[in-house]
């Protein structure tokens, strides 16, 4: 490793410790804030991973989400809660294999649509069989506070950046940035472009399961509206992109402002949280493309740009 | 018998919706995204003005087609205009585009849910029964799948036969080389568009007469239409009617047989299907 290296990794490891600090504030909705913004960084940074390279929106985080959720609602009787977590990222992974090999041969557009209405279908599949079965939702009860979600979502969120820093330097992500820069290219050189999409598509959707098996506790009934909400995938997705994808801490700095524009706005005006994703995602794509890494990469080449001049 | 007439006549309305869509995907390249809102904008005027003035939705769709035009075209123009040729290569133009289509589908949504509140609406028109081969069914549903029928056919002569249409089919093959010929190629992308739109909510004003719809219904049309598009070949207009008389039938099928419940997974189980063998659509030839 590079001196640059050590320096990144310190200062990640010095915020870790001081966000697993926010809890001995003893603040109820500072905590409940924190866990908000805990997952969502999750989600997004473990989306980027995907997108970002190869530049396929996904919508299924909702579906993974969802489906981590009903791993551990439907498990929590039976098994050990420590088990479960392991679980849900098999059963997401295997999803996103799924979903993947169906689609990621194909055009973007055409992952995008699948993705859009995965969410939607599991949740049919999954009222349906409740109907079948006749039991409508489930009960998560555990003895967690929102101090130890928090907690395990920050453990996860350190093993998803440091899984991105190693897929980053890895061959796999070599081959992930020349098929995002131009796939035939990628086909060309070797590259087996289908495989590699699909193997980081399975990184994301195993990490999304892991979050909603984690949220589960937080819910205490878990019902198929709830768990597979297709906003939370939207929401995921302009996170991320208004972060800026291009750097593993990207989707952190959208996660923030986001979060906090989405609670101040779904608290005073509960109707027009729509027209804010909508909104959103226009000023994404006129005024910030690459988001906010996007502008601060343009802002410092400008400054390089006129020191060099003088 | 049953299932089959009403999934034909389903999927007749479906047609009309995806053709929109077809046009605005295959001719000027732009997946949007917003289709299914304008489809329930389209439903919104017709229910307006059929319990406020008693204006038969049969006479909305003249309305409704030059307004829906005009306001597609603005989009095109305004919006997408930029993105076309800020765009260095499709891949980019179809990430930009699908961002962008979202956001206006939740915007347009967020301003019909602040306008009319989020109630589903419906309105009775036509709604006797006649009997076609010893069944029951709703005559305001044949009226509607009759007035699809006749504008997908109006459609599939016009690209076919007159000159424009031939014009809009030669940039559906191929933009670079429309140019070549002189066709005005960023004129007629947004022409094609604005058509796209205005045929889609012409669509919605006529299923509007059958279903029952919220403001939030669209996201579901646009995800049926874009599978149809995908089922029967971007560009293709036989393929669209086909692949929308096929999800009609299977969706009802399962409605009725299994559960209805659970329409969207079938027609994602078609989806599937066609991904997994014929990708290029029903009537598409593999790409070399």
């Amino acid at each position: 490793m590079k001196r640059d290296e050590w320096k990144t990794l310190g200062w990640g490891a010095g915020l870790l410790v001081v966000a697993a600090l926010l809890p001995l504030t003893g603040d109820g909705y500072l905590i409940s804030l924190g866990v908000t913004i805990a997952m969502y960084t999750v989600l997004a940074t473990s989306w980027a991973l995907f997108s970002g390279p190869t530049h396929y929106i996904s919508l299924a985080t909702a579906a993974f989400f969802g489906v981590g959720t009903y791993v551990t609602g439907s498990g929590i009787e039976v098994l050990p809660y420590w088990l479960l977590l392991p679980i849900a990222a098999v059963v997401g992974g295997v999803l996103a294999a799924l979903v993947g090999l169906a689609t990621l041969r194909l055009s973007g557009v055409y992952f995008v649509i699948f993705t859009l209405g995965l969410a939607e279908m599991t949740r049919q599949a999954v009222t349906w069989y409740q109907n079948q079965t006749g039991h409508k939702g489930t009960y998560v009860l555990t003895d967690f506070t929102d101090n130890d979600i928090y907690w395990q979502l920050l453990g996860l969120a350190a093993l998803v950046y440091l899984v991105g820093w190693a897929i980053g330097r890895s061959r796999l992500g070599f081959a992930l940035r020349i098929i995002g820069d131009d796939e035939d290219v990628a086909r060309h050189v070797g590259i087996n472009t289908a495989l590699s999409k699909v193997a980081l598509f399975i990184v994301s959707g195993a990490v999304a399961a892991v979050v909603g098996a984690i949220i589960a506790p937080r819910y205490v009934y878990i019902e198929p509206s709830t768990a597979f909400t297709p906003m939370l995938s939207f929401q995921v997705v302009i996170m991320a992109l208004l972060g800026g994808t291009g750097r593993l801490w990207g989707p952190l700095v959208g996660v923030i402002p986001f979060t906090l524009l989405w609670e101040a706005i779904s608290s005073s005006f509960p109707n027009q949280t729509t027209l804010l994703l909508g909104l959103s995602f226009l000023a994404i794509v006129y005024l910030l493309p690459g988001g906010f890494v996007g502008l601060y990469d343009r802002l410092k080449g400008r400054a390089a740009k006129r020191s060099a001049l003088a | 018998m049953d299932i089959v007439i009403t999934g034909l006549i389903l999927g007749g309305t479906y047609a009309l919706i995806a053709l929109g869509l077809n046009l605005q995907y295959g001719v000027s390249r732009i997946m949007n995204l917003a289709n299914g809102e304008m489809l329930v904008i389209g439903a919104f005027t017709a229910f307006t003005l059929f319990t406020v003035a008693q204006v038969s939705p049969l006479l909305t769709i003249f309305i409704v087609a030059p307004v829906a035009y005009v306001l597609n075209w603005l989009i095109y123009r305004i919006m997408l205009r930029p993105l076309v040729n800020r765009a260095k290569n499709r891949g980019m133009l179809e990430q930009d585009a699908i961002l962008t289509t979202f956001g206006l589908s939740f915007v347009m949504v967020g301003i019909m849910l602040w306008a009319f509140g989020g109630d589903y609406f419906s309105y009775s028109y036509l709604s006797r029964p006649v009997v076609i081969f010893g069944d029951n069914f709703g005559l305001n549903r044949v009226v509607a799948f009759l007035c699809a029928a006749i504008l997908c056919a109006g459609l599939y002569l016009w690209l076919n036969v007159s000159r424009a249409g031939m014009a809009i089919r030669a940039v559906a093959v191929s933009p670079e080389h429309a140019r070549l010929v002189g066709i005005d190629v960023p004129k007629l992308s947004a022409r094609a568009f604005a058509l796209g739109g205005a045929v889609t909510a012409v669509g919605g004003a006529v299923i509007s007469t059958f279903l029952t719809l919220d403001a939030s219904t669209g996201v579901m049309f646009t995800m049926k239409a874009l599978i149809i598009v995908i089922m029967g070949g971007v560009g293709d207009v036989r393929g669209t009617i086909l692949a929308a008389l096929v999800l009609g039938v299977g969706e009802t099928m399962v409605a009725t047989l299994i559960d209805p419940g659970l329409t969207l997974a079938a027609a994602y189980a078609l989806f599937i299907l066609i991904l997994l063998f014929r990708p290029q659509g029903f009537f598409g030839r593999k790409p070399t």
